[in-house]
C-alpha cells in the first residue's frame, strides 16, 4: 500500500478520483437539498408548466400576444425580444465602431482626438448607468401631442418613437428576410463552386433580380386590402395611430448599447487597422493606388482578418449585455424568465431554460463568426487566424 | 569641408511646424482640422456653460434653476449624502467616508511595483479590507454595529469590488493552474467550469446567487444575500481572470519550466518562483483591464436589489422637487465612476507601454 503511494501514476489517479467523486457528491447533495426544499413548498417539478397560461402582462413584444398565452410562448417572445435588441444594438455599434476606428487612425491630430474623447467617455461609464440615463431622457420627451416631428414620417415622443411601417402581413416580411439571408449564405458556396468566374458574376446578377422579383410579388400578394402600402403614423386624439412604435425602453437600450459597444468596437477596429504592416500600404502607394483604393483593397481586407476574432468576442459580450434591459423594464429574455420564476415558482426549470438559451445564442454567434473567419482567411495562413 | 556638418542628422522640426504640417498639410486636412476645431470649441464651450457658467450650486437656490438654464447642482448639494452613503446612519457617515478613503488608498498603493510580491500584496489588501470592514461594520473599538443591510452608496460599490477582487484573485490562480494541469480529468473539469461561467451573462449568475442558491444550499451555508452575490460575482470574475493568467502562462517558453525541473525544483516551487511571476508580468495589462471591467460591472448588483451608488442616485432624485434633475444626478454618478475607471485604465495602458519597453 505504502509502495503504491510512492508511485507517481497511482498518486495522480487517486487525486483525480478524489476530485471527481468530490464534485459528484457536491452536485448530488445540491440536488437532494433542492428536492427537499421544493417538496417543502409542494411544487411539482418538470416542464409541464410550460403549457399553462401565464396570466400576466409585460411591456414589449415583437409578436402579437395576450395574457392568456402559455409560458412557452411568453418565453419565446422574451428570446425574440432579446434577439431584436441584440441585433439592433450590434448593428449600430458596428456602424459607430467602424466610424470611430477610422477617425482614431486618422493622421490629423484634432480629428483623432475627437475620436479619443468619444471612446474614453463612453467606455469608462458603466453600461447600466448609460441605459438609465438614456431612458430618463427618452421617457421625458414631449407628449405625443407636441412630439418632435421629423419630416411628417418619424415622430419622437415620450410614449415612444414612431416610424412609418408597411401594411403587409408579418409572415410575408419574415419570408422575404429569410429569402435574402438564404441567398446571402448560398452566394459564397456558389462562388467557390464556380471559382469566381464570369459565369458566377452573371449568375449572381440574375439571382439578385430573382430575389427582388419574388420579394415584390410576395409584397403585392400579402398586402392588407384597402390600405395604403406605406403606413405613416398620424396623431389621432391623444396618441399616434399607425406606423411602427418603438417603445422608450427599447430605444434607450439600443442607444446605450450602440454607443457603449461602438466605443469598444472602435478600439477593435483601430487595433486591426494599425496591425496592417506599413510596407503593404507603402507598396500600394508606390504602385500608384489612390488613397481610397489603398484603403478598400489593401488596408481594410488585411485588417478585417485581424479584427474578426475580437469582434466575435465583442458581439457575444453585447448580446450578454442585453440582460440589463430589466433595469428600464424592457421585457427581454431575462426579465421574462425572472417574472416567470416569481409567478410560477418553477425556479430550477426556468433557470435551466435561461442558461440553455444564452448558451445557444452565444454559440450561434461564435459559429457564424468563426465560419466567416475561416472563409475569409488568407490561403495557407488559416492556422494562424 | 567640415565632415561633422555633413553627417549630422537633419534637425528635428519644431513642434509648431510639425503641428502645422499635420493639421494644415493640404486642403482636405485644413478643412477637416477647421471643422474639428470648431466642433471641439463648441463642445467645450457648451459643457463649460452648462456645468459652470449657467449653473446653480446651492441647495436653497433650486428655484432659480429653471431660469438659469444650466446644470442644477443644487440636487447634489442637497442629496449628496444619499448618493454617497445610502441608508447608513447619519451620524456615522464619517466612518463610511474613512472606509472609502482607506480602500481607495489600498487600490492606489497596490499600483506601485514595490508591493508586487505575493506577501506584500496580500498583507496590504488584508489590512486595507480589514480596516474597511471594521469601519463599516463596527462592533470593535467602541464603534456601534451597522449590519450590511444598511450599507449603501459608494461604500457598498467599493466593498463589492474589493471583496470580489480579494476572493477572486486567488481563485483565478487556482483555476488557471487547474486548467493547465497535466492531469487530464482535472484539466477538463476546470475547463468546463470556466467555459460554463464565461458563457453566461453576469446578471444571471448574480440572480442565481441571490434568489436560487437558497434552494440548493443547506440553511447553515446560505449566509447573507450580499455575501452570496459577492461569492457568485467572485467566481465569475475568477473565470475571466483565470483565462488572462492562463494566456500569460502559455507565453512562457517551455524551457523555463524544464530548467526548473532539471534543477530539482518541486511543482510548487516551479509554479510560485518561475511560472507565476512571469505569467503575471506577461498578462498584467489584461489583468488590470479585468479589474476595470469589474469595477464597472459592480453597478449590475443594483438589479438584484442592492442599494449601491446607482440605486442611491435614483433615490436621490426620486422625491419632491428634485425629480426633474435626473440628468445632474446621473452625470455626477457617471463622473464618480469615470474617475475610478479612467485612472485604472490609464494605469493599465501605462503598464502596457512600460512592459513592452522592458521586453525590448
Amino acid at each position: 500500500m505504502l509502495n503504491s503511494f510512492r508511485n507517481r501514476k497511482f498518486r495522480e489517479a487517486l487525486l483525480q478520483a478524489v476530485v471527481v467523486s468530490g464534485a459528484a457528491v457536491l452536485i448530488i447533495a445540491m440536488i437532494i437539498n433542492a428536492k427537499a426544499s421544493l417538496d417543502a413548498q409542494s411544487l411539482t417539478t418538470g416542464y409541464g408548466f410550460l403549457e399553462r397560461s401565464t396570466g400576466w402582462d409585460f411591456s414589449f413584444s415583437v409578436l402579437p400576444y395576450s395574457i392568456s398565452d402559455t409560458y412557452s410562448k411568453t418565453i419565446l417572445i422574451g428570446i425574440l425580444n432579446t434577439l431584436l435588441l441584440g441585433f439592433l444594438g450590434i448593428f449600430f455599434a458596428t456602424v459607430i465602431g467602424v466610424i470611430i476606428g477610422l477617425i482614431r487612425t486618422s493622421k490629423n491630430y484634432l480629428f483623432s482626438f475627437l475620436g479619443t474623447v468619444y471612446v474614453e467617455v463612453f467606455r469608462n461609464v458603466p453600461l447600466i448607468l448609460q441605459a438609465v440615463f438614456w431612458y430618463s431622457i427618452v421617457a421625458h420627451l414631449p407628449k405625443p401631442r407636441s412630439a418632435i416631428n421629423l419630416g411628417d414620417a418619424v415622430f419622437l415622443s415620450g410614449r415612444g418613437v414612431y416610424f412609418p411601417g408597411f401594411n403587409i402581413h408579418g409572415l410575408a416580411v419574415a419570408f422575404i428576410a429569410l429569402l435574402i439571408i438564404a441567398w446571402l449564405i448560398f452566394l459564397p458556396t456558389l462562388k467557390h463552386r464556380l471559382d469566381a468566374s464570369s459565369r458566377y458574376y452573371q449568375l449572381r446578377k440574375i439571382g439578385w433580380f430573382a430575389v427582388l422579383a419574388v420579394a415584390i410579388v410576395v409584397t403585392y400578394m400579402a398586402r392588407i386590402p384597402e390600405t395604403t402600402l406605406i403606413d405613416y403614423p398620424a396623431l389621432k386624439g391623444l396618441n399616434f395611430r399607425g406606423g411602427v412604435r418603438m417603445p422608450p425602453e427599447l430605444s434607450a437600450l439600443v442607444i446605450a448599447i450602440s454607443l457603449y459597444g461602438g466605443a469598444y468596437i472602435g478600439e477593435v477596429m483601430r487595433a486591426g487597422l494599425m496591425s496592417v504592416p506599413k510596407g503593404q500600404i507603402e507598396a500600394a502607394f508606390v504602385n500608384g493606388l489612390s488613397n481610397f483604393h489603398i484603403f478598400s483593397r489593401i488596408r481594410f481586407p488585411l485588417a478585417i482578418r485581424a479584427i474578426l476574432p475580437s469582434l466575435t468576442n465583442q458581439y457575444v459580450q453585447l448580446m450578454k449585455a442585453t440582460t440589463i434591459g430589466l433595469v428600464v423594464g424592457f421585457s427581454d429574455f431575462f426579465m421574462i424568465i425572472s417574472t416567470s420564476i416569481n409567478q410560477s415558482g418553477q425556479t430550477l426549470e426556468l433557470l435551466s431554460i435561461l442558461m440553455g438559451g444564452f448558451l445557444l445564442i452565444n454559440l450561434s454567434i461564435a459559429f457564424v463568426m468563426n465560419s466567416l473567419n475561416r472563409r475569409i482567411a488568407i490561403k495557407g495562413q488559416e492556422s494562424r487566424l | 569641408m567640415d565632415l561633422a556638418n555633413i553627417i549630422q542628422p537633419p534637425s528635428t522640426p519644431s513642434l509648431l511646424s510639425r503641428l502645422r504640417a499635420n493639421l494644415f498639410g493640404n486642403v482636405l486636412d485644413s478643412v477637416v482640422s477647421i471643422v474639428c476645431g470648431v466642433l471641439l470649441v463648441m463642445l467645450v464651450y457648451s459643457v463649460i456653460d452648462w456645468a459652470f457658467v449657467s449653473s446653480i450650486w446651492r441647495a436653497e437656490d433650486e428655484s432659480l434653476c429653471k431660469e438659469a438654464g444650466g446644470a442644477c447642482w443644487s440636487v447634489i448639494d442637497a442629496r449628496h449624502r444619499i448618493i454617497f452613503f445610502g441608508l447608513f446612519p447619519y451620524e456615522e457617515h464619517w466612518r463610511s467616508t474613512l472606509a472609502c478613503v482607506v480602500m481607495t488608498a489600498t487600490i492606489v498603493l497596490s499600483c506601485f511595483p514595490w508591493f508586487w510580491s505575493a506577501l506584500r500584496l496580500s498583507a496590504l489588501w488584508l489590512a486595507g479590507f480589514g480596516t474597511f470592514y471594521i469601519l463599516m461594520h463596527g462592533g470593535l473599538f467602541g464603534l456601534s454595529v451597522i449590519t450590511p443591510e444598511r450599507w449603501g452608496g459608494l461604500a457598498l460599490t467599493i466593498f463589492i469590488f474589493a471583496a470580489v477582487s480579494i476572493i477572486g484573485m486567488p481563485l483565478s490562480i487556482l483555476l488557471a493552474l487547474g486548467r493547465r494541469s497535466k492531469l487530464p480529468v482535472i484539466a477538463k473539469m476546470v475547463g468546463l467550469f470556466i467555459d460554463f461561467f464565461r458563457s453566461l451573462p453576469l446578471l444571471t449568475i448574480l440572480f442565481t446567487a441571490a434568489v436560487i442558491t437558497p434552494f440548493v444550499l443547506p440553511g447553515w451555508l446560505q449566509g447573507d444575500k450580499l455575501y452570496r452575490v459577492i461569492a457568485g460575482f467572485a467566481i465569475f470574475f475568477a473565470c475571466y481572470q483565470a483565462e488572462n493568467i492562463r494566456a500569460g502562462l502559455q507565453a512562457i517558453p517551455a524551457g523555463q519550466d524544464e530548467a526548473g525541473s532539471t534543477l530539482g525544483l518541486s511543482y510548487w516551487h516551479r509554479i510560485s518562483r518561475i511560472q507565476l511571476p512571469q505569467a503575471f508580468r506577461n498578462s498584467l495589462p489584461a489583468i488590470v483591464n479585468q479589474f476595470v471591467i469589474t469595477f464597472k460591472e459592480t453597478s449590475i448588483v443594483t438589479i438584484v436589489g442592492f442599494f449601491e451608488i446607482l440605486a442611491s442616485g435614483a433615490a436621490a432624485y426620486g422625491t419632491g422637487k428634485w425629480t426633474v434633475h435626473y440628468i445632474e444626478v446621473y452625470v455626477f454618478i457617471g463622473l464618480i465612476y469615470f474617475m475610478f475607471v479612467f485612472s485604472l485604465s490609464r494605469y493599465g495602458a501605462y503598464l502596457e507601454r512600460k512592459l513592452r519597453v522592458g521586453h525590448g
